[in-house]
């Protein structure tokens, strides 16, 4: 394993493990998630969404809870001066934005395991197609995806900018409105009952939103980091 | 005498002219001073004298705004890669995870600073100082002497070539003081820059004294040459 990976895998581990001792990042998510659901179902009229309101609705709720946790993911770093241990180590500000970004998709991955299904109970009008189930997962995960190549650059521009609380929301949401704009294109026929097919153009624009910012997070994490 | 014309090629620090401002503020001045290898600085100065900034400057945390920093013979901020692992920093901030137990805290910043033997090395720094009972203590859960002793555990991991010591000795009883004085002290090859406000302690181990006052260079001389006189203005 080369150093890079092996310094992911030790910040990725440092994550769960700091996840599993003092949970924060996934019950601020999931609470946050299904609270929104519950509120949904008692303040649309009739209680029930399908198809593009049943998308939006099921998005945003993931767009608001992984700006809350991106803010806690990056706490200890600005809080503890867990970035300045970090930057006296030879391992590179891109293992530590890749970890970061890993640690904030596999949260997202557990928030739709507990919240998709609590969407569907609460909001969605006639169930989830189940021809449709393995499409709607791979979208949200192509999402979470995103979500989390995003999420790591605007965590780690928040967190060296010791402003984090305002940084965050006030970049993470503008970036992320084309991606919840192709996900909500993408998602809307698979809510819909029967389900629909999605055009082939929204899983490609999926796919290059997650792989640009990839590739922006990697390139300019040393830059943000470091300086 | 330290300073420009004691400069070696082989120097540990190297400041020339060096400045640090924040906006408009000037919070470190025109430095200059040359730390051969295996030497001792004792930095000295009233509180908000630029004592923590010159070493988060020195530890590449930091940028110069002007003037010339070379630590360890890499040119920074541009060399400050070059001195990761071999730069161990003791700040005021703990920088440890709270939830994290003492043990795992120093597991994992061993892992990053590549660390041969990691098992091995924790032990045996655990011992060192005094923490085996509360190895698998949360950080959270520890005093401030026990988390101090921490802190200097994870700051001698990599066995670093410069320490650079924010009151190293701050919150320690004198049990523990004097375990974390010799464990934190001088070694062949081992450069030092402590900053502390006890100049009777830091005269006495120190090669080179630097005092500071508002950022500027108000007192450099060998601890032989310094009066109390000195040592008074500079707190005054």
């Amino acid at each position: 394993m080369t150093p890079w990976l092996s310094d992911v895998r030790a910040v990725l581990a440092l994550e769960w493990r700091r996840e599993r001792r003092a949970p924060q990042v996934l019950p601020t998510m999931l609470l946050f998630s299904v609270g929104a659901f519950v509120l949904f179902r008692f303040g649309l009229q009739d209680g029930r969404v399908d198809g593009p309101l049943a998308a939006g609705v099921l998005l945003v709720t993931t767009l608001l809870a992984a700006v809350l946790g991106i803010g806690r993911l990056w706490a200890a770093e600005q809080d503890e001066g867990g970035l300045d241990a970090y930057r006296l180590t030879p391992a590179s500000a891109s293992a530590l934005v890749a970890a970061k970004g890993l640690a904030l998709w596999s949260f997202l991955l557990v928030l739709h395991a507990v919240a998709l299904p609590a969407f569907v109970f609460l909001l969605l009008q006639d169930g989830l197609d189940g021809g449709a189930i393995l499409r709607v997962v791979a979208g949200l995960a192509l999402t979470d995806l995103g979500i989390a190549a995003a999420g790591a650059l605007v965590g780690a521009i928040a967190a060296a900018a010791r402003s984090r609380d305002l940084l965050v929301p006030l970049l993470a949401v503008p970036l992320l409105i084309p991606l919840v704009a192709m996900a909500s294109e993408a998602l809307a026929p698979l809510l819909t009952s029967p389900a629909k097919v999605t055009e082939v153009r929204w899983w490609v624009g999926l796919a290059l939103y997650d792989g640009v910012f990839l590739l922006v997070s990697w390139a300019v994490s040393d830059g943000i980091v470091e300086d | 005498m330290p300073g420009p014309e004691g400069a070696h090629p082989d120097a540990a620090v190297r400041l020339e002219g060096l400045t640090r401002r924040r906006g408009e503020r000037l919070v470190l001045s025109d430095l200059t001073l040359v730390v051969p290898v295996g030497v001792t600085v004792a930095l000295l100065g009233p509180n908000g004298a630029g004592k923590s900034t010159l070493l988060r400057v020195l530890a590449g945390l930091m940028r110069p705004t002007a003037g010339v920093c070379s630590v360890l013979g890499h040119a920074l901020p541009a060399g400050r890669h070059a001195l990761r692992g071999r730069v161990g920093y003791l700040a005021h901030e703990p920088m440890l995870f709270r939830d994290l137990t003492v043990r795992e805290n120093l597991t994992h910043r061993a892992r990053l600073l590549r660390v041969d033997d990691i098992p091995a090395r924790v032990a045996e720094l655990l011992e060192a100082t005094g923490l085996v009972r509360r190895a698998d203590f949360p950080v959270h859960a520890l005093s401030r002497g026990l988390t101090q002793r921490t802190t200097a555990a994870a700051t001698l991991l990599g066995d670093p070539e410069l320490l650079l010591l924010d009151e190293p000795l701050a919150n320690l009883d004198p049990s523990a003081s004097g375990r974390l004085g010799e464990l934190l002290g001088p070694r062949p090859g081992r450069t030092r820059v402590i900053a502390g406000h006890d100049p009777e302690a830091a005269l006495a181990e120190a090669q080179i004294v630097l005092g500071l006052r508002d950022g500027a260079p108000a007192l450099l001389a060998t601890p032989d040459r310094v009066t109390d006189a000195e040592i008074g203005a500079l707190y005054a």
